[in-house]
């Protein structure tokens, strides 16, 4: 006997629960949770340090905090979830099999499914280091739930790979905690992390950050002992005679997050090769009809607050499609191209038809740009171009298009986006 | 007369700072691009503030750490004194997300708050 | 499911037995240790399993390319194709009776220059004289139909139907579990210091203490040099060489079908691309002589050697997803065959030395001899209470929706998947610890259960295998460890300053 639903919501961390918040205040009444972990909240839960929900909740919160918010919104609204359930299969016709150890094994026919199953970080065997597999070599997001949820430290002596924003969120943890970390390196240019971290994380507390930097070696047989670190040229291969050797008990990896879609191909979702998420329309639908994709599954943001509002616009075209209010897909297809330092866009394509007042496309961008212009393009006519003193590849930009702007091009075919000097 | 330099933790532009100090007095501010940087430099040479975030022992609740943070910021310099209070500290749970964990933590004024529910 | 505890007769000593005599002592507990000690178990003999590590296949059988050659390649008439092609007769009848997965998928040795076609031809002709079935050797064409993916510049190769895929991991284990099921005793943690010759049998000097024994069963793997030599005046010289490989993503599917080799050519040997039972892809090894018997640390050169050769073979194999690297070593020893049978001048010591490829082929045909030569030296009886067959820990993937409920309604921990990438319930690891000779490491149940293998390499799942162990073996999280002696994995707990 299969179980019904309108909507099935996979994953129950931040994506999942803007989603089905919007879902429900958009009117839909059906609406199932399934959530691996043994609580809501995802991966904020272990996210303890403050920064979250500014531009969402006008205020600085921690991760749990702000998962918290959503929680009672989905308490409050009366939204079913099931927790310790993992999602095993989701067919392209829409059928989720389930498992938990009450309910055994179960499939559910759902009207409509919203992908939101967030990501998982790079590990060390995808990064090729060489040297031995000791005990002691964590990816960052694992030594933070040691540290923050069951209260274990994974080491006194630590050297970071990699300054995305995790890595330097747990180098100051670490040293709150009374680990010394010795630096933190990192393989391009530039470092993925925000500002603010490299100052309030590292700076505050005189952990080096060296640039162009990677790790060539590992020691140790059983347990990390030391890490050699070089200097890499242009093209990140290390250069001979720069190593430095680093005794240490303890290597983090912050070294890039990768979006979690197997069961989105198991639907038969057609993925980004840049982003490695779901190709996604204007309503965030995929390739396959009635599946949504939100959040971190779709592409990796760098604020939880723009995983919140892509996640309620999920819930609410979702929301829209069960009740048949959006029109079928395959109407008139506009396609957005990244060119020109622009990675990726999410939308990947829109239907003016289908398309909100204003819609919010989301991308990101390959180097550093100074005072460079964020320019878009309908067809081969320049319609936007905003100067921007900033543009980094750490940070997710935006371009609003407008309906009626569109509505008066009925012949358009390609909206580009691209960074240009002039 | 004391010269400091900072980085502006605004936006990724990362603007390199020059701020010349008489005593506690900000004389002038140099290398900022936006206002935004400049009320930053005033404040992190004369008042550098921090939120503290991090966990306390729990007793007999269904974890044995909940995180915590300063309900708002503390001088920069209290950090180490702070952290040597709530690595002291212990609660029984359960514990109920604000819940208030030290008061006054170092003097500061400011209280350590839970950040999370344990049950 | 019923979890099976230990039985009896199936005890994990860690103390010595001072006043106990064995009949034969096996050093070593890879795939050779293993397969002698579950062939010996056939009989009425006590005999016990020394091995330094914490764990059974911990050395050289744990990094290997996890084929079963056919046996065309060792030159006629040594021991490597006697035993290699005997073992390969003998896998299918072994894996059924261990409930352990074995796929002849084939081999093809692939040459990309018309001139190389005669040194196939020779290969072949070698392999027909090794005895190895159905050699034949095919062109491009007739290659592109059942290897699609082959690279541009292949022009022909040799198939060898016979050859296969194994899990080295569940080969090893299945054969120390069906022999500690069938009563012989396993002591890890306990590495071999000294051996000498008495008037009541060898003595054998362990970290655990001191052990009297009739027969020794050298299979100590990169070590059998030192063993060999503290009692037989005929020394061997083993210098491991080291083999590096990665391992790709489940995701590349598709891309080969058979354990691809290349023809060796006076640029250098070449690396296979095979795929693994579990579906993963595989590729190397490299070859590099080296002195530390322990030195398994792979190269930046070598991880970019085994990329790069993989071309050769496979046209854009997606290398890019590689999910580990990693190296092992072979025991090469220079007199470059195996080294099998009762030392000459040492009564009673009996060498498997010298295990390099085609080892792990070669396992069960070399303790069905090595077994029989004790057997017979020492007038061993029949056990009749032998039991060939183990149940592998059950793969909850392959049972129907129906009978997948019904587990979970009898053991809920099979309802609680902890390894996400691999989907590996709580139940299988609990089995996997709980079993004799059961895990007691991350590793250990890494391959028992492939709990942490998968594409995030255990960044998930660790937290949780590691909750498992500690509620389990009833240890601290600090006790822990990766793999035994010092890997722990946490140092202790936050806030623990004042306390």
């Amino acid at each position: 006997m299969m179980i019904q639903y309108d909507i099935v919501i996979v994953g129950g961390g931040p994506a999942g629960l803007a989603a089905a918040v919007a879902a429900k205040e958009s009117g839909c009444d059906s609406i199932l949770i399934l959530e691996r972990d043994n609580e809501l909240g995802g991966i904020l839960n272990q996210c303890i340090h403050n920064g979250f929900g500014l531009h969402t909740f006008k205020e600085e919160l921690t991760g749990p905090e702000y998962a918290d918010r959503f929680i009672r919104q989905v308490t409050d609204l009366q939204i079913e979830y099931k927790l310790n359930t993992m999602v095993m299969d989701i067919s392209p016709e829409r059928v989720v099999t389930a498992m938990n150890r009450d309910d055994g094994m179960f499939l559910i026919e759902a009207k409509a499914v919203i992908l939101a199953m967030g990501c998982r970080e790079r590990p060390r065997g995808a990064l090729n280091i060489p040297g031995y597999r000791p005990a002691g070599i964590f990816s960052a997001g694992t030594a933070q739930r040691l540290v923050n949820i069951e209260g274990y430290m994974p080491g006194k002596e630590v050297v970071i790979l990699g300054s995305g924003d995790i890595g330097l969120i747990m180098a100051r943890r670490m040293t709150l905690e009374g680990a010394k970390v010795k630096l933190v390196a990192e393989l391009m240019p530039y470092s993925g992390g925000l500002k603010r971290n490299i100052v309030q994380c590292l700076d505050d507390f005189d952990i080096p950050l060296k640039l162009s930097h990677t790790v060539v070696d590992i020691e140790g047989k059983e347990h990390i002992t030391a890490v050699t670190i070089a200097q890499v040229d242009e093209n990140r291969r290390p250069i001979k005679g720069t190593e430095e050797r680093y005794t240490c008990d303890c290597l983090l990896l912050s070294c890039g997050l990768i979006p979690e879609n197997e069961l989105s191909t198991s639907a038969g979702v057609e993925l980004s090769r840049v982003t490695g998420g779901p190709v996604v329309n204007e309503s965030l639908e995929t390739n396959i009809k009635g599946v949504f994709a939100c959040g971190n599954v779709l592409h990796v943001h760098d604020l939880v607050d723009y995983v919140s509002e892509e996640a309620k616009k999920a819930g609410q075209t979702a929301a829209k499609f069960v009740r048949g209010e959006i029109a079928e897909n395959g109407g008139k297809v506009i396609t957005l191209h990244a060119e020109s330092g622009v990675r990726y866009t999410v939308p990947a394509t829109l239907d003016p038809e289908r398309m909100d007042d204003l819609l919010t496309v989301r991308f990101r961008v390959g180097d550093v740009y100074k005072d460079a212009f964020v320019s878009v393009y309908f067809d081969n006519e320049r319609v936007q171009h905003k100067k921007k003193r900033i543009i980094a590849p750490g940070e997710m930009e935006q371009v609003i298009l407008q309906k009626k702007q569109l509505a008066s091009c009925p012949d358009l075919k390609t909206i580009t986006l691209k960074i240009e000097a002039q | 007369m004391e010269t400091r330099e900072l980085i502006c933790i605004g936006c990724p532009m990362g603007c390199r700072m020059t701020v010349d100090l008489d005593g506690e007095k900000v004389v002038s501010v140099s290398g900022y691009t936006c206002p935004r940087g400049k009320a930053y430099a005033e404040k992190e040479v004369t008042n550098p503030r921090r939120i503290v975030t991090s966990t306390v022992k729990v007793i007999s609740g269904a974890r044995e750490r909940v995180s915590c943070k300063t309900a708002e910021d503390i001088p920069k310099d209290k950090i180490a004194e702070v952290m040597a209070e709530i690595n002291r500290a212990c609660v029984e749970a359960p514990v109920i997300i604000g819940e208030v964990l030290i008061t006054n933590v170092a003097g500061t004024g400011v209280d350590v708050i839970a950040t999370a529910n344990v049950r | 499911m019923k979890i099976k505890l230990l039985t009896p007769n199936c005890s994990l000593l860690t103390f010595g037995r001072k006043n106990k005599v064995f009949d034969v002592m096996i050093i070593g507990a890879g795939v050779i240790g293993c397969a002698v000690a579950r062939e010996l178990s056939k009989y009425n003999a006590s005999v016990m399993v020394v091995e330094k590590n914490e764990d059974v296949c911990a050395g050289t059988s744990k990094a290997n390319s996890a084929i079963i050659h056919s046996g065309y390649d060792a030159k006629s008439g040594t021991l490597k194709a006697k035993f290699n092609v005997r073992g390969n007769e003998m896998m299918d009848a072994l894996c059924r009776d261990l409930d352990i997965p074995f796929k002849r998928i084939g081999s093809l040795t692939i040459c990309t220059d018309e001139a190389d076609i005669p040194a196939l031809e020779e290969l072949k002709a070698r392999g027909e004289k090794n005895g190895v079935p159905g050699l034949k050797i095919l062109d491009r064409d007739e290659l592109l139909e059942i290897e699609p993916h082959i690279a541009d510049g292949v022009v022909a190769a040799l198939l060898a139907p016979t050859a296969g895929i194994i899990c080295p991991f569940k080969l090893t284990i299945a054969l120390a579990e069906n022999a500690c099921e069938n009563g012989v005793e396993f002591m890890l943690n306990t590495k071999v210091t000294n051996i000498e010759k008495t008037d009541e049998g060898w003595k054998v000097t362990t970290t655990k203490g001191a052990y009297l024994t009739k027969a020794i069963v050298n299979a100590a793997g990169v070590y059998a040099d030192e063993m060999n030599n503290m009692v037989s005046d005929q020394k061997l010289t083993i210098i491991p060489r080291r083999g590096d490989y990665i391992l790709l993503d489940r995701a590349v599917d598709g891309y080969v079908r058979h354990t691809v080799f290349q023809l060796p050519t006076a640029l250098g040997k070449g690396v296979l691309v095979t795929p693994t039972v579990h579906g993963n892809t595989i590729v190397g090894p490299t070859a590099f002589d080296i002195d530390d018997k322990e030195s398994t640390a792979t190269t930046a050169q070598a991880i970019a050697e085994v990329t790069e050769k993989s071309a050769i073979s496979i046209k854009a194999l997606p290398t890019r997803q590689v999910i580990t690297s990693f190296a092992g070593l072979r025991a090469r020893e220079v007199g470059k065959d195996f080294v099998i049978g009762e030392a000459e001048d040492a009564e009673g010591f009996f060498n498997c030395a010298g295990i390099q490829s085609p080892g792990l082929s070669s396992a069960p045909a070399i303790g069905e001899y090595i077994a029989g030569l004790i057997r017979e030296k020492y007038a061993l009886s029949e056990k009749e209470t032998f039991v060939a067959t183990r149940k592998d820990i059950p793969d909850p993937s392959k049972l129907s929706l129906e009978e997948r409920n019904e587990l979970i309604k009898k053991e809920p921990a099979y309802g609680t998947i902890i390894c996400r990438c691999e989907s590996v319930t709580e139940g299988e690891i609990l089995d996997a610890i709980r079993r004799p000779l059961g895990a007691r490491s991350l590793d250990g149940v890494k391959r028992r259960v492939r709990a942490g293998m998968g594409r995030c390499q255990g960044g998930f799942c660790s937290p949780k295998v590691m909750d498992i162990l500690v509620r389990e073996l009833g240890l601290s999280m600090e006790e822990i460890t990766k793999s035994g002696g010092d890997s722990t994995i946490v140092i202790g707990r936050t806030k623990d300053g004042d306390e």
